[in-house]
């Protein structure tokens, strides 16, 4: 491959696929689903089981 | 036995071979590298020999708890008394070099004390050797906690902890020999990058294996950010100091690249540096240490996860704006610049989020020094990330660039963003480590704010007025068409802006003199400071009665 086909691959084909990508990966986690996890992942770190005997 | 005479003779063999490399080295820097390879690998070899319990002296040393308890913490240990040690070494060489600016006759003459060696060996041990520790011992800290797991492969991370050590020493040492690649954030040469590699992959391999070994079902989003700094920094490192040695048994080695290529690679990995050593990393230890000390959950899951996936689609393309107006391709350039421009918006939900953890305690800035110190880290991030942006716009560059603006936007991100996050989660994790009830004194923690605030507002704000001043200074030309100032003339206009910068250097040096004095009492166990808590109400005895006088 060329460097101009390269190029130019990269600023078509390559930029609709890292877009896609991006909102799929941050779509995934605004589907209805995954409120409940979201909201007892942001709460695991306050588990005492996570604390290691402090004082 | 027959296991430990095969260690210790492998040790043996490895110093043997370090020792006739040094013999046979084509110059003296590399002789010098040998030697203190030599001299490592015969400690370890005797340190086996004897076969000690070196762990449990060395716990009995540093007051370590002698129990292990549920989770693998001695590394860590030794990682916050390690960023103590190189953060204190860090800002004195740079308090030095500093004055060295105002002042020249501080080069003493010597090439070893020269500025162009000192100012490496600043930037690496600020970065790699203190930023570097703290990420390290920070991530081995929380990884643990977040996945309820012990470290995997425990005698691999403490080989991470003791290979990185080498690593600064050898790349400091090279630095003041004059060993150098001449690339910024990446100087170290040929054989020092393949023994980071090497040590880059054990440390993923640990952080990785607990990461599978977890028994909690979700990975933390604070691992996440870790988990991208370390794989992003292996493929940094690995590109950009693809080389060849002139000799392998020299220092001395040239870039896999040329020109215009090899300062794009060398821009991509130094700003990616800044994008994930200094800000993924670190944004790591914001989204577990700013929740566990406000004591309430981040303020929206959702955002940090926007947050991680935004920051990794774009900062990987910003670093051309280090390069704009040179031979770089214009595309690039305006490439780099519209990637960081954009970058500004994930940057901020990310401060947003850090901050807006504490809705609804906000007393806490009041009351907690050490939530305070994050604020500030916070607001110091924001501001570093505005500002990066707003330089990376070519109309901006061209005034900025080569200025001493561009120290005072650096110092405004390391000193700030990096140093106080940094010297929060230490006062967070030294009590729970040394298993005291707290730190010796919060006062010191609140001397230490001050110190550190005031000292960056001054570097900030003198090297903004030097940078615009400079760039203004080179650019000013009269109506007969020629440079109005000699460059000699905007150096000297420099000076009471570089005594200024010379003063925040020392005001910061001293809050982290307060911190090493706190954390090293915290440490021996020493008896609790006595002194006034930071968040007494008012007591006031004589209005402790009844209005009315009580009939007698």
């Amino acid at each position: 491959m060329s460097y101009d086909a390269l190029r130019h691959f990269a600023d078509s084909w390559g930029l609709v696929f890292m877009g896609v990508l991006y909102v799929a990966l941050i779509g995934w986690h605004f589907l209805p689903h995954g409120r409940q996890r979201i909201a007892e992942a942001a709460l695991a770190i306050f588990d005492d089981q996570t604390e290691a005997g402090h004082g | 036995m027959e296991q430990l005479v095969w260690k210790t003779g492998g040790w043996f063999a490895l110093a043997t071979l370090a020792f006739l490399a040094a013999l046979a080295a084509a110059d003296f820097g590399f002789a010098v590298h040998m030697g203190i390879v030599c001299a490592a690998a015969l400690a370890v070899a005797v340190l086996t020999m004897r076969h000690a319990d070196y762990e449990a002296i060395t716990r009995g040393l540093l007051k370590m708890p002698a129990s292990q308890g549920k989770y693998d913490d001695d590394p860590i240990r030794w990682g916050v008394i390690a960023t103590v040690f190189w953060g204190l070494a860090g800002f004195l060489a740079g308090l030095y070099i500093a004055l060295q600016l105002a002042f020249p006759a501080l080069n003493l003459g010597i090439e070893y004390t020269s500025f162009g060696r000192l100012r490496p060996l600043h930037t690496s041990a600020v970065i790699f050797a203190f930023g570097g520790n703290a990420l390290i011992a920070t991530s081995f800290y929380v990884v643990q906690r977040t996945c309820r797991a012990r470290l995997a492969f425990p005698a691999l991370a403490r080989f991470v902890f003791w290979g990185y050590q080498l690593f600064i020493v050898l790349a400091a040492t090279g630095y003041l020999l004059g060993i150098t690649e001449g690339k910024e954030y990446a100087e170290p040469e040929w054989y020092v990058d393949l023994w980071l590699t090497i040590v880059w992959v054990a440390y993923l391999v640990v952080f990785g294996g607990t990461i599978l070994r977890r028994s909690e079902p979700h990975i933390y989003v604070a691992n996440w950010f870790y988990l991208s700094f370390i794989l992003t920094i292996a493929m940094l490192h690995i590109v950009n100091n693809l080389s060849m040695p002139v000799s392998w048994l020299g220092s001395k080695s040239y870039s896999a690249f040329a020109g215009v290529q090899d300062a794009l690679t060398q821009w991509w990995y130094g700003h990616n540096a800044v994008g994930f050593f200094l800000t993924a990393g670190f944004l790591a230890m914001m989204y577990y240490f700013v929740p566990k000390q406000a004591e309430r959950p981040v303020y929206s899951y959702r955002l940090s996860i926007i947050h991680f996936w935004s920051l990794i689609f774009l900062y990987i393309w910003a670093g051309p704006h280090h390069l704009h107006y040179t031979a770089l391709p214009d595309w690039a350039q305006t490439l780099g610049m519209v990637f960081s421009v954009m970058l500004w918006m994930p940057s901020w939900g990310g401060m947003i989020n850090g901050l807006m953890t504490l809705n609804g305690a906000w007393d806490r800035i009041r009351t907690d020094p050490i939530i305070r110190m994050m604020v500030m880290a916070l607001a110091f991030y924001g501001m570093s990330t505005f500002e990066g942006p707003m330089m990376s716009v070519k109309a901006v560059n061209s005034l900025s660039h080569y200025t001493d603006w561009t120290i005072g936007h650096v110092h405004s991100g390391a000193l700030g963003w990096n140093g106080l996050i940094t010297f929060a989660c230490l006062y967070y994790l030294t009590p729970r480590l040394w298993k005291r009830e707290r730190l010796y004194s919060l006062r010191l923690v609140n001397w230490h704010f001050w110190l550190a605030t005031v000292g960056i507002v001054l570097y900030a704000a003198s090297m903004w007025v030097a940078g615009i001043m400079q760039g203004l200074m080179w650019r000013e030309y009269g109506s007969d068409g020629y440079l109005v100032y000699a460059f000699s003339e905007v150096v000297s206009a420099m000076f009471p802006l570089y005594l200024i910068r010379a003063a925040g250097g020392l005001l910061y040096l001293s809050g982290a003199i307060v911190m090493a004095w706190n954390i090293g009492k915290t440490i021996a166990g020493s008896p609790l400071r006595v002194e006034k808590p930071m968040n007494d109400a008012a007591y006031d005895v004589e209005a402790d009665r009844p209005l009315v006088p009580a009939a007698t």
